[in-house]
């Protein structure tokens, strides 16, 4: 077994690094980048806690080889704050509408709505539901996730969102 | 949980990847979307020794009409056919079945070849194929051959694919205008494989089935073509009798199993009511 050289952005930064084929896209980014960021939930591919962002697709990491990434650009949430270190819309959606409570789900859930808001910059209340189907919450019934992509949608097109969390 | 070693090869032409799958043999498999693969080699059920990546060979993402079929090529990802206006427009039967595979993610990665190279009685595109009458261009060394999909699947994971070949597109007969189709699936949430489906496409003519055929999926070791229900349909209004009659034809050809999904029997039934809301949505949707 020959390790393989891979290149890769993430999250802006170009890396290289030699890899095992089998090692998944999620331990590279975990134990050898120290992004810690993505979650291994169910590590069959149903629960997306480990959702990144990949060359424009919201892609479920656990299922994916890191030496099909080489060449990618990749970003996580460590690399989704504003420039300036603020909030992004979506992160301040999460946290004004009570998008979280254990957090576990939350940078797949982060990383899904970005793509799908990217996709999709209006989208309705069903178009969100669906658009976040392959990702799971155990903790808040998904209607505080849901209003946290209406916020975010909301700001980022500049229009007004009253909503309150429940 | 971590695959076995393999060693990994990124070939950059259709025909570099046949002659590597040829010389490295049994042990090596070709790795598309890698959401079928990748899972079997987590739980060990799969531990090839070499992946050929077909991601970098680039003639084999593409949507195209030629003369009166479609062509997708086999890494074509379900997310591209799901945006694909071209395919919305001639056969959107493909959009409504790519809907309900798995999620967003998944589609994203799991690639249209894939599903339907794969064998495993669960995916859903087989059966659209067979229904479709959609033939697969399969390549080795020695070149092309056309397999019509509904004489690839001779197993579970048992396909017509030869040692080193791999399917490098799909050609669809485009359905004629104003034809009716649907695609109907039960499954217990999103993400999961069919309880049962059908896949349905018909032509109407004053009020009268003037062709049709239909796919089953996850109800035997294979995709199905029923096509002796679809031959009961033909020259009917789609009246209670003759549908229930062909309802009937369809359900004797299954051979579900008796999983976490239901007991057989139910299975079966399922085929059948699928069948019928598929075939209702079609009617609705043909041009009288
Ligand atoms: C959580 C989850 C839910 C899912 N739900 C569904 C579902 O509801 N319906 C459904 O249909 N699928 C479902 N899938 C499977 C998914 O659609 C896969 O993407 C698809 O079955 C295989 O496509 P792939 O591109 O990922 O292929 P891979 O996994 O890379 O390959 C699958 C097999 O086909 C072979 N192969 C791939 N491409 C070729 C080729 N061009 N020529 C020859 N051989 C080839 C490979 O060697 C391998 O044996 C699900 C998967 C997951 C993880
Ligand atoms: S950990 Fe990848 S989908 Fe659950
Ligand atoms: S906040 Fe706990 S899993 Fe979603």
């Amino acid at each position: 077994m020959t390790k393989s050289h891979i290149k890769v952005t993430i999250n802006g930064k170009t890396v290289e690094a030699l890899v095992e084929p089998r090692t998944l896209l999620i331990h590279f980014l975990r134990e050898q980048q120290n992004l810690t960021g993505a979650h291994i939930g169910c590590d069959t591919g149903h629960c997306g806690a480990c959702t990144v962002d990949m060359d424009e697709m919201s892609v479920k990491s656990c299922m994916t080889f890191a030496v099909q990434a080489h060449g990618a650009s990749i970003t996580t949430i460590e690399g989704v704050a504003n420039a300036d270190g603020t909030l992004s819309a979506l992160q301040e959606g999460f946290r004004m509408m009570h998008g979280l409570q254990c957090g576990y789900c939350t940078p797949g859930m982060i990383l899904r709505a970005h793509r799908l808001l990217q996709e999709n910059p209006n989208p309705t209340e069903d178009e969100i539901r669906n658009g976040i189907a392959g990702n799971l919450c155990r903790c808040t019934g998904y209607v505080n996730i849901v209003k946290a992509i209406q916020y975010a949608a909301a700001k980022i097109n500049g229009t007004p969102f009253q909503e309150a969390a429940e | 949980m971590i695959p076995g070693t393999f060693d990994y090869h990124r070939p950059t032409t259709v025909e570099s990847a046949v002659a590597l799958l040829l010389q490295l043999g049994e042990d090596a498999r070709p790795l598309a979307g890698g959401h079928s693969l990748i899972p079997l080699m987590k739980t060990r059920l799969a531990a090839p020794e070499h992946l050929v990546d077909l991601g970098a060979i680039e003639g084999l993402h593409r949507v195209e009409r030629i003369g009166d079929d479609v062509v997708i090529g086999a890494m074509t990802t379900q997310h591209s056919v799901i945006n694909s206006s071209l395919l919305a427009d001639l056969v959107p039967i493909l959009r409504e079945t790519a809907l309900v595979i798995a999620d967003p993610q998944i589609r994203y990665k799991g690639t249209i070849g894939g599903n339907c190279a794969n064998g495993d009685p669960g995916n859903d595109m087989p059966a659209l194929m067979q229904c479709l009458g959609a033939s697969y261009t399969l390549t080795g060394t020695g070149g092309n051959r056309q397999v019509s999909a509904r004489d690839f699947y001779l197993g579970a994971y048992e396909t017509a694919l030869a040692p080193g070949e791999i399917l490098t597109e799909i050609r669809i007969p485009i359905p004629p205008t104003g034809h009716g189709y649907g695609y109907e699936k039960l499954k217990r949430k999103v993400g999961d494989y069919a309880t049962a489906a059908a896949a349905v496409v018909i032509t109407m003519a004053a009020g009268t089935c003037t062709s049709a055929s239909i796919g089953l999926t996850n109800v035997s070791e294979t995709p199905l073509w029923a096509a002796e229900a679809a031959r009961i349909l033909v020259g009917s209004t789609l009246d209670v009798a003759t549908v229930d009659a062909a309802v009937a034809a369809a359900e004797a050809i299954t051979t579900p199993a008796s999983d976490m999904r239901g007991p057989a029997e139910y299975r079966t039934k399922m085929a059948g009511v699928m069948l019928r809301r598929a075939l209702g949505r079609a009617r609705v949707r043909a041009t009288v």
